[in-house]
């Protein structure tokens, strides 16, 4: 990508650094191969090493299982199989639904990679070996892959103890639907499906597992690259048959990347802990590549009826959505959350009052699914904007047109969503304005109605996304009826622990308990705590340590759902302040002035009316540390804060939720090329227009926008964990399953901001992680559907690339020789 | 993803090695660009594995007449920047930047490519397309065999048993040839969804040789010889359609029979029309 940014402009911030374009400071040791990721790790000596013996099938009965020769392998310490994970007891799930999930087989595999057994031995070599000698009998059963073939009656039923393979199934309405439905003008409707994708992150899953027992019972020790949500914490304990307290995560400084499909590894943890205990040895378990994309985690493949009843100008008045999740083979919790992760935004950038929505979750024999950068959100605006496309068409204006008649308007924020939403703040209208200023739109739209004359395929497509960040955890609730939501149990939450403490030179410490997979967290603590305390970013030093022991954390701790720039600053803040107060209270013993006089600026404490009467930062530090006796009672330097947004509140008993904290926006505009004889899809330009806020480092913003556009389009051009209908994954290592090269990226890029503070956090920041993800699929698709226009076919399911366009063309054309 | 056991041998001299793979169990590492990643997912599962990388007799890039020969163990990034290819051999450096990546290229070497006999690559094809000679030794006996002939079907060749592919020798381009090549696929790098190279040759006003070549829509290689279509006049739009009518390519997520087909019409009509000089086509 060739990024032109705008110049920078001043912000208002509240500080020097918050806001300044500061360089990462992770880069150096990351660049030179000093990173500290759960491989390069040697928690505990001793580590045996592990190996997973997978099923081939993907559904079947596991009628023998022989390891004995296994077990007599060289080097082989045990083999746990599928007696010993029947010991297990289940997962505690998200919903009641009866489809136990263990994190291995055991009298039955219900998809391709599914684990059935682990070999623990002195090396992974040896470990392989013997995996090989694991002898598995298994009696096939047929598979079922698509979501409509498995809700069929007749469908095989991947769970004997459930109805069916529907395992969750939601109706809900909001507003005046069926009047807007009979009144409309048009009623416009598309049908569309999101496939199944992943983020690969570079670093594959790993845990070193330590089960041990002493006096005081059962203890489990797993050194994991899992980054939350700590929601898993207990489910990964209840897995295991232990209490909480019992089981202890620590997660290395360096992730290798995840975008969400991390989270998965909790179930190793548990599978891991097992082996660790049969071994009764540390275990060590890297997952490989194979491994990974057959059996980690993905975003949910979905299936999608959308509905709008319009008016005659395009205004639309309700919608109807009906999504069908296909989860793989289990419910594995958070899942179902795909489904419900965008509900406060499920109307998405526009005043739309009524909506009605159908939501199930599907078993199927694939693999379980879980978070994926832009959750939920990738799915939900494939078929909204997909529609908005079909609606601009049926209306006969430009996509722009009918998006600027639809947005939420600029003086109606705060903003109320029919399900619950409260949208904090925006101005969507400027932002689509500056996105097709900086596109060019215009100029984009002549260009391709020019080469259409010449008989070229150029196309240019859309879409304005609201970015939900800073989950509302209790958004997850809404799978279960409101009538089954125990009292009193009911969920909420979105807080965030940070520690602060500052040392007797005057040096700040600031402990992050975010598990960052390379965001940068530790460049932007620093920045927000400096400003905070009116030092330099020189004097504080950040650091990224969870140890569930010993760090301060809640349920709804990690690194998901964009929450550190809204969370995670926030409670930096309230932890700051916090020493600030007992520093203020040590510079007014040497000031011999009222510590509400004074405030912190230029690495010194000082006499607000009188700035000359001032000590230096350090120096009031000193003094805490070094003559508390000067002190009036406690004075400490060490704060751990939580903080809580009072605006995530549990569900209602109506289905109400605000499933998030921060609402941003995003408006991209993408023009592409199709070859009208090859039909190879090429991108030619991307413009990314965002409103997260108050930008706390422009740097990190488009380094995370960059990354949402390749990962966007690699869902919409290439990646595909694609499966056959016999349930055999098709793109099991990197050779098929094609991930975008700097190669693919050559395109001209476009970034700016428009800034609308967030008046739900102390900063007015959004998160910025995930925005385009959502946006730049359904953009492309919108792009190669204008493109392809002339040819009369739309893109509706992804990914698109030459081949799929060749099959729309020639089923279209044999359709037209039928009529 | 670790490999099954097995005996890593590296030979300095090539008899050693040609004594080595006489053991039905041994297979040759030319660069293991493919070799070792199918190892590690234990698809093959070598008892011997026989480096070729340190025997001299297997380096070095010679002219001889008419001919450059490259020897097995050349690596295709040095073949690739080896002064005055795109003169002595246009269509192999013009292939050349399709074979995976530069990464893959700085290991993979000629002779491992040829003698691997993926469907898909292109030094295989573009040595089919030019009709060039495959040099093969084994303890007993050395032997040429054609390009053309070299490849019988995906991954299996002419070589017999303890046979090793030694060099290649490419015929050098006169001033009569004009070439061709293109491929398509998913990525850049990526294994082609269709590639055609086309050689030509005029004289007296006429066409006198006119090989297209195709990778990626067979098991193997496909040559087809359209010379006297072309020079009856036939449009290069029509001898592409005649060429991609006669494949019958396999389908797969990346690329259905029917859009290969699309693929082979559309870039031997291209190739075509670029060697024959005149507007490269859509």
């Amino acid at each position: 990508m060739t990024v032109t940014a705008p110049p920078a402009a001043p912000q208002e911030t509240a500080g020097r650094h918050v806001g300044a374009a500061v360089e990462r400071i992770e880069d150096p040791r990351l660049l030179v191969g000093r990173g500290g990721f759960i491989d390069d790790l040697d928690p505990i000596p001793g580590a045996l090493e592990a190996a997973i013996v997978r099923s081939p099938h993907a559904h079947a009965r596991i009628t023998a299982f022989d390891a004995a020769r296994a077990r007599r392998a060289p080097g082989v310490r045990c083999v746990i199989g599928p007696a010993e994970v029947a010991q297990m007891p289940p997962f505690p799930l998200t919903v009641k639904t009866p489809m136990p999930y263990r994190p291995a087989a055991t009298d039955r595999v219900r998809y391709v990679g599914e684990p059935v057994a682990v070999v623990v031995a002195t090396s992974r070599h040896l470990a392989e070996d013997a995996a090989e000698l694991v002898a598995v009998e298994y009696e096939p059963l047929t598979a079922v892959v698509d979501v409509r073939a498995a809700l069929h009656p007749d469908a095989p039923r991947l769970h004997d103890e459930a109805d069916g393979n529907l395992a969750t199934d939601r109706t809900m309405q909001f507003g005046e639907l069926d009047g807007a439905f009979a009144n409309a003008d048009a009623v416009v409707e598309g049908s569309f499906s999101f496939p199944r994708y992943s983020s690969t992150p570079i670093e594959t899953y790993g845990v070193v597992a330590h089960w041990e027992h002493d006096g005081a019972g059962d203890q489990v020790t797993a050194w994991c690259n899992f980054h939350g949500p700590f929601t898993m914490q207990p489910v990964i304990a209840g897995a295991l048959g232990l209490a909480p307290g019992q089981v202890r995560l620590i997660v290395p400084e360096d992730i290798g990347g995840s975008f969400g499909i991390k989270s998965g590894v909790y179930a190793y943890v548990a599978l891991l802990a097992i082996a660790s205990r049969h071994a009764a040895a540390p275990v060590r378990w890297i997952e490989d590549r194979i491994e990974h994309l057959l059996a980690s985690s993905a975003g949910n493949d979905r299936e999608m009826e959308f509905a709008a009843a319009v008016d005659r100008d395009g205004r639309v008045r309700a919608l109807r959505l009906d999504l069908i999740d296909n989860v793989g083979a289990y419910l594995r919790p958070p899942e179902p959350a795909t489904l419900y992760r965008c509900f406060g935004n499920l109307t998405g950038a526009y005043a739309i009052d009524a909506v009605a929505l159908r939501s199930r979750a599907v078993v199927t024999n694939k693999a379980p699914t879980g978070l994926n950068r832009g959750f939920g959100g990738q799915q939900l605006y494939f078929g909204l904007e997909r529609l908005m496309d079909k609606i601009a068409a049926r209306v006969g204006v430009d996509p722009v047109q009918l998006r600027r008649r639809n947005l939420i308007e600029r003086d109606a924020f705060p903003y109320s969503t029919p399900t619950g939403g409260q949208y904090d703040s925006g101005d969507y209208e400027a932002v689509l304005d500056l996105a097709v200023a900086r596109s060019g739109y215009e100029e984009l739209c002549r260009r391709r109605d020019e080469g259409r004359r010449d008989g070229r395929l150029r196309g240019v497509g859309i879409a304005t996304i609201v970015d939900p960040s800073g989950t509302n955890l209790g958004y997850v609730s809404i799978a279960t009826p409101p009538e089954r939501r125990v009292r009193g149990r009911e969920k909420s939450g979105s807080t965030e622990h940070v520690r602060v403490s500052v040392d007797a030179g005057g040096e700040v410490t600031v402990i992050l308990g975010s598990t960052p997979q390379g965001q940068g967290h530790r460049t932007v603590a620093r920045q927000v705590v400096a400003d905070r305390l009116g030092i330099d970013v020189e004097h504080v030093h950040a650091r990224v340590e969870m140890d569930t022991a010993t760090t301060p954390w809640t349920v709804s701790s990690g690194s998901y759902s964009s929450r550190f720039a809204p969370l995670t600053t926030s409670a930096a803040i309230a932890a700051a302040d916090r020493v600030a107060e007992v520093l203020r209270r040590a510079a007014a013993v040497l000031l011999e002035c009222e510590a509400g006089e004074l405030e912190l600026a230029g690495g010194q404490i000082r006499v607000a009316a009188e700035p000359e009467r001032a000590v230096l930062f350090r120096h009031a530090a000193g003094l805490v540390h070094w003559d508390p006796g000067m002190l009036d009672g406690e004075a400490l330097l060490y704060a751990d804060a939580a903080y809580t947004p009072p605006q995530s509140r549990h569900a209602t008993t109506n289905d109400e939720i605000n499933s998030s904290l921060c609402y941003g926006f995003v408006a991209d505009v993408v023009a592409v090329e199709v070859d009208p004889e090859t039909l190879e899809v090429r991108v030619e330009a991307v413009t990314s227009v965002h409103d997260c806020g108050t930008v706390l480092n422009p740097l990190l913003v488009e380094g995370q926008t960059s990354g949402s556009i390749a990962h966007g389009l690699g869902g919409a051009t290439l990646e595909e964990l694609r499966y056959g209908p016999d349930g055999q994954m098709v793109a099991a290592s990197f050779m098929d399953y094609l991930c975008p090269t700097a190669a693919e990226l050559g395109f001209e890029v476009a970034f700016d901001h428009v800034v609308t503070p967030s008046p739900h956090t102390p900063l007015g920041a959004k998160g910025a992680a995930e925005g385009s993800t959502m946006s730049i699929p359904v953009a492309l698709a919108n792009a190669v559907s204008d493109a392809l226009a002339p040819l009369g076919v739309e893109i509706d399911r992804l990914p698109v690339h030459g081949t799929v366009i060749h099959e729309l063309l020639a089923n279209r054309q044999k359709g037209s020789e039928w009529r | 993803m670790k490999a099954a056991p097995f005996r890593y041998e590296r030979p300095l001299e090539l008899v050693s090695a040609l004594t080595l793979v006489r053991d039905p169990e041994a297979k040759a590492l030319a660069g293991g660009q493919s070799l070792v990643p199918v190892m590690a997912m234990r698809l093959a599962r070598p008892q011997v594995l026989v480096d070729l990388a340190r025997i001299g007799e297997l380096e070095g890039i010679e002219r001889r007449d008419g001919e450059l020969v490259t020897g097995a163990m050349v690596r295709q990034r040095t073949l690739e920047r080896f002064a005055g290819l795109e003169h002595e051999l246009p269509l192999v450096a013009a292939a050349l930047p399709y074979v995976g990546h530069r990464e893959v290229r700085n290991r993979g070497t000629v002779g491992g490519s040829i003698a691997h006999a993926d469907p898909s690559a292109e030094l295989a094809l573009v040595a089919a397309t030019l009709r060039a000679r495959i040099e093969a030794r084994s303890l007993e006996r050395g032997r040429e065999i054609s390009a053309a002939e070299f490849v019988r079907g995906p991954f299996q060749t002419a070589l017999e048993p303890g046979e090793l592919v030694t060099a290649v020798r490419w015929p050098t381009a006169g001033p009569e040839d004009r070439f061709a090549f293109a491929e398509v696929a998913r990525r850049h790098g990526d294994f082609a969804l269709c590639g055609v190279a086309v050689h030509l040759r005029r004289g007296q006003g006429r066409v006198a040789l006119a090989r297209v070549g195709l990778l990626g829509v067979a098991a193997v290689p496909v040559v087809h010889e359209v010379a006297e279509q072309l020079d009856g006049a036939a449009d290069p739009a029509a001898v592409a359609a005649d060429v991609a009518g006669q494949l019958e390519p396999a389908g797969d997520m990346h690329a259905s029979a029917g859009y290969r087909r699309r693929l082979a019409r559309v870039l031997v009509e291209r190739c075509l029309r670029q060697a024959l000089g005149g507007p490269s086509g859509g």
